[in-house]
């Protein structure tokens, strides 16, 4: 099963170095991985993208708490929560195609934030499989690049992740 | 007054009352090596290559209950001390090594004697640091000790840059240290606790499983007392043997891969399992769905919650130090008015007789050839059982394991995670240092010996009277049993050709050497050498080539699927 894992960590150098090394040392699987410090710069948030049995999202979930820089770690699947990505995608956009992926852009709230006289720079967030819908629904001849940022999450109402 | 980074580092060890420091100069620690000349509370041992410096800190550790402490150069001196640290770390064993590392300004540029050592030994360490600016040093060894020690143990490297070592501060050792981060339960949960109190006395057929963890805790007394009280019988892994003393009635033997046919067999059948200080191994547990195929409860006590279900699912996870939660158990148990079952006590004894009636470590003795057995038998019985022995790894470590009965922790010192040949000279050599009048002896192979046999010069300049018996069958022959049972006796580079006379090069490196090639010899060379307490005495045991280890639970059979030597 899908899972989210949220953590605080030490912001230093090196200790997203041992998260990935982590996973990469036990196999486990990464989705995506994102990490940037919180309003305290000396803690950064992370969250991780992860699959597998319950058995081992519970020995990630250790393994992850074991590392000496890791604060705390919650598992966001566990109950209520949000989670967006951002995508930048950029489009062949010339003739009748410009209406159209603009009235695309529209249905899935994105923005263009880019115009060139061939092009259309469209920035897009939502859950990850928003994002993957969006791509289904565009024709894959006019996609020139994307970018995405993998998962943020957190969780809905009083649940609160903090030191 | 400003020190020196490197004068710092040596200041932390003696505030760390450090006595020894293992290790090898180099141009990266050249700072903190004139720090080391300019004093004389810490000694420092030079060994004659840094996988022996990890090593010997290692036994220093595992025969006290103090942290060991390596010094290696960057480099060449980081990468040839990393199979030391993976040991330690593997069996949890409480170790800081400090590692040169080129000037700040080089990192990076691939410099001369550059490697990336925090990268390096990432996966092989409980953590590591790189400092970077000296007023950072104090407080860095202050956490790397404080890490290494306390819950569940580990090496903790900490890489100094060459720059850093010179520059001065102000020295203040931190009295205490606290890493928000870091919060080892110490105490387990007294429900959980209680919970498990109540098991273990409705059991009908209790088993005590303990492990390494016993040792690493000094928890062998309230083991002891709870395996007493319980009246259950008792195994050890090979690293907790000790734990219980192993000439005890109701000690059962070590179990798994290559331990008694009455450990594994109440291991299987038992119908409350006690597991303290004990990772569910798979040399342990041989293969987990027929460990499950039988039903029973199963309590485990571990300071590291990731030890916890990681193979095996258990009923009663209890995460703490064993010392605790055994002391918690035991006044549960005392304040109780239940009583174990006598009636089923008696019945599960009368059928661990039985098992324990298969002598499943008899072997034939012989009038021609030494069967290294009968020297581990003859060890025992010279040294009283007192004497700390360490091993390397392969046949003889096994047979060092089930012959010589350890009735205290700490005496048993060897790599059983990692599996490092090379590491019995070198860790007895930490040893004899940490206990200069006790007798030490090192039971290796003519393999393994070689893989860190320069250190008999180290043992020459410091004159460490080891004892080193070497049982010698010309075979890499853990391998070559493998080969035997497992690859249709195709012995692929398992035989040891053109080994060195054993005693010439003892003799070379000013030790005395003694060969053994009859059985009705081998007591009297034993008492010979052991009466040389002075000296250094290499006995080159010239034993049966063919000879095998058993019990053996063949990997990934279940504990009751085992070989027995008389099943051949
Ligand atoms: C050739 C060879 C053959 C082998 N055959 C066998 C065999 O037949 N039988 C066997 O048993 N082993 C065998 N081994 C060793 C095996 O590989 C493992 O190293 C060993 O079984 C692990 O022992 P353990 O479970 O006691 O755990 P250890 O590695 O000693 O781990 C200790 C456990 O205790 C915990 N702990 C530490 N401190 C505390 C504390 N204060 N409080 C609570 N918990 C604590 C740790 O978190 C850890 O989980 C063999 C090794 C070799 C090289
Ligand atoms: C460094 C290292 N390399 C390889 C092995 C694999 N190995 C395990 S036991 C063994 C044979 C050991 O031979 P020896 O020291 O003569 O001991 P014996 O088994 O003959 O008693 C080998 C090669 C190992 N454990 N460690
Ligand atoms: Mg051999």
């Amino acid at each position: 099963m899908r899972h989210i894992i949220s953590l605080l960590m030490e912001n230093e150098a090196g200790a997203l170095s041992r998260v990935a090394g982590l996973f990469s040392a036990r196999g486990y699987n990464i989705e995506s991985l994102t990490v940037a410090p919180t309003e305290d710069l000396t803690m950064s948030r992370m969250t991780i993208v992860t699959s597998g049995s319950d058995d081992v999202i519970e020995q990630i979930m250790k393994q992850l708490n074991k590392l000496i820089e890791v604060v705390a770690v919650v598992d966001l699947t566990d109950g209520e929560h949000l989670e967006r990505e951002l995508m930048l995608v950029k489009l062949r956009a010339v003739g009748d195609a410009r209406e159209e992926l603009k009235r695309m852009a529209d249905i899935y709230r994105g923005r263009i934030i880019d115009v060139s006289d061939k092009t259309y720079t469209i920035e897009l967030t939502g859950t990850g499989s928003k994002l993957d819908s969006f791509l289904l629904a565009i024709d894959r001849g006019l996609i020139l690049e994307t970018v995405r940022t993998g998962s943020s999450g957190i969780g809905r109402g009083d649940r609160i992740l903090k030191l | 007054m400003e020190l020196t980074g490197a004068e710092i580092a040596i200041r932390c060890l003696q505030e760390e009352g450090v006595e020894y420091v293992f290790g090898y100069p180099g141009g990266a620690v050249l700072f903190i090596y004139d720090a080391l000349f300019n004093q004389e509370q810490i000694k420092h041992v030079l060994v004659r290559h840094e996988q022996a410096a990890v090593h010997a800190a290692d036994g220093y550790s595992r025969s006290t209950d103090k942290v060991g402490v390596a010094l290696v150069t960057s480099g060449p001196g980081v990468t040839n001390a990393v199979t030391g640290i993976a040991t330690a770390y593997m069996d949890s064993i409480p170790m800081v090594v400090i590692s040169g590392q080129v000037p700040t300004s080089y990192i990076g540029e691939d410099a001369f004697q550059e490697v990336d050592t925090v990268g390096i030994t990432r996966p092989c360490v409980k953590h590591n640091f790189l400092v970077k600016d000296v007023k950072d040093i104090a407080i860095t060894l202050k956490k790397a000790f404080y890490l290494a020690k306390s819950g569940r143990p580990g090496p903790v490297l900490v890489d100094i840059p060459k720059d850093v070592s010179n520059q001065k501060t102000e020295f203040n050792y931190p009295s205490t240290v606290n890493i928000r981060s870091y919060n080892p339960d110490k105490h387990g949960d007294v429900g959980q606790i209680k919970r498990a109190a109540q098991l273990l006395i409705e059991a009908k057929r209790p088993m005590i499983y303990a492990g390494g963890g016993i040792v690493l805790a000094d928890a062998a007394k309230p083991l002891t007392e709870l395996v007493r009280l319980l009246g259950a019988p008792c195994t050890n892994t090979l690293m907790g043997l000790g734990g219980y003393p192993a000439t005890d009635n109701q000690f059962v033997g070590m179990l798994g891969m290559h331990g008694t046919y009455e450990a594994n067999m109440a291991m299987q059948n038992c119908d409350v399992l006690l597991a303290v200080g004990a990772r569910f191994d798979d040399r342990v547990i041989g293969n987990v769905a027929h460990f499950g195929s039988i039903p029973r409860k199963i309590i485990h006590v571990d300071i590291d919650p990731a030890s916890i279900s990681k193979r095996v699912k258990v009923d009663v996870p209890i995460v703490g130090d064993v010392g605790n939660v055994l002391g918690d158990m035991l006044a549960v148990l005392h304040s109780s008015k239940q009583k174990p079952d006598p009636t089923a006590l008696a019945a599960w004894w009368k059928q661990i007789g039985e098992w324990r009636s298969r002598n499943s470590l008899a072997y034939k003795n012989s009038t021609e050839l030494v069967k290294p057995q009968f020297v581990i038998e003859k060890l025992y019985e010279i040294t009283h059982g007192e004497a700390f022995i360490t091993s390397d790894v392969g046949q003889h470590q096994m047979w060092a394991a089930q012959y010589y009965k350890f009735n205290e922790p700490r005496r048993w010192i060897n790599s059983g995670g990692l599996g490092t040949m090379g590491f019995g000279l070198p860790a007895a050599m930490g040893v004899q240092l940490a206990h200069p009048d006790a007798t030490v002896a090192c039971v290796t192979g003519e393999g393994s010996i070689q893989m860190n046999i320069q250190e008999l010069s180290t043992c020459k300049q410091f004159r460490l009277p080891i004892k080193v018996i070497a049982l010698n069958n010309r075979y890499l022959g853990m391998v070559r049993q493998w080969q035997e049972f497992f690859h249709g006796n195709r012995y692929s580079e398992s035989y040891m050709d053109a080994l060195p006379d054993f005693v010439k090069l003892a003799e070379a490196y000013g030790h005395v050497g003694i060969r053994v090639d009859k059985p009705s010899d081998v007591e009297g060379a034993l008492r010979e050498a052991f009466a040389r307490k002075n000296d250094l005495v290499f006995m080159d045991f010239q034993t049966d080539p063919t000879e095998n280890v058993f019990p053996m639970v063949p990997g990934g059979k279940g504990l009751s699927e085992v070989i027995l030597a008389e099943d051949l």
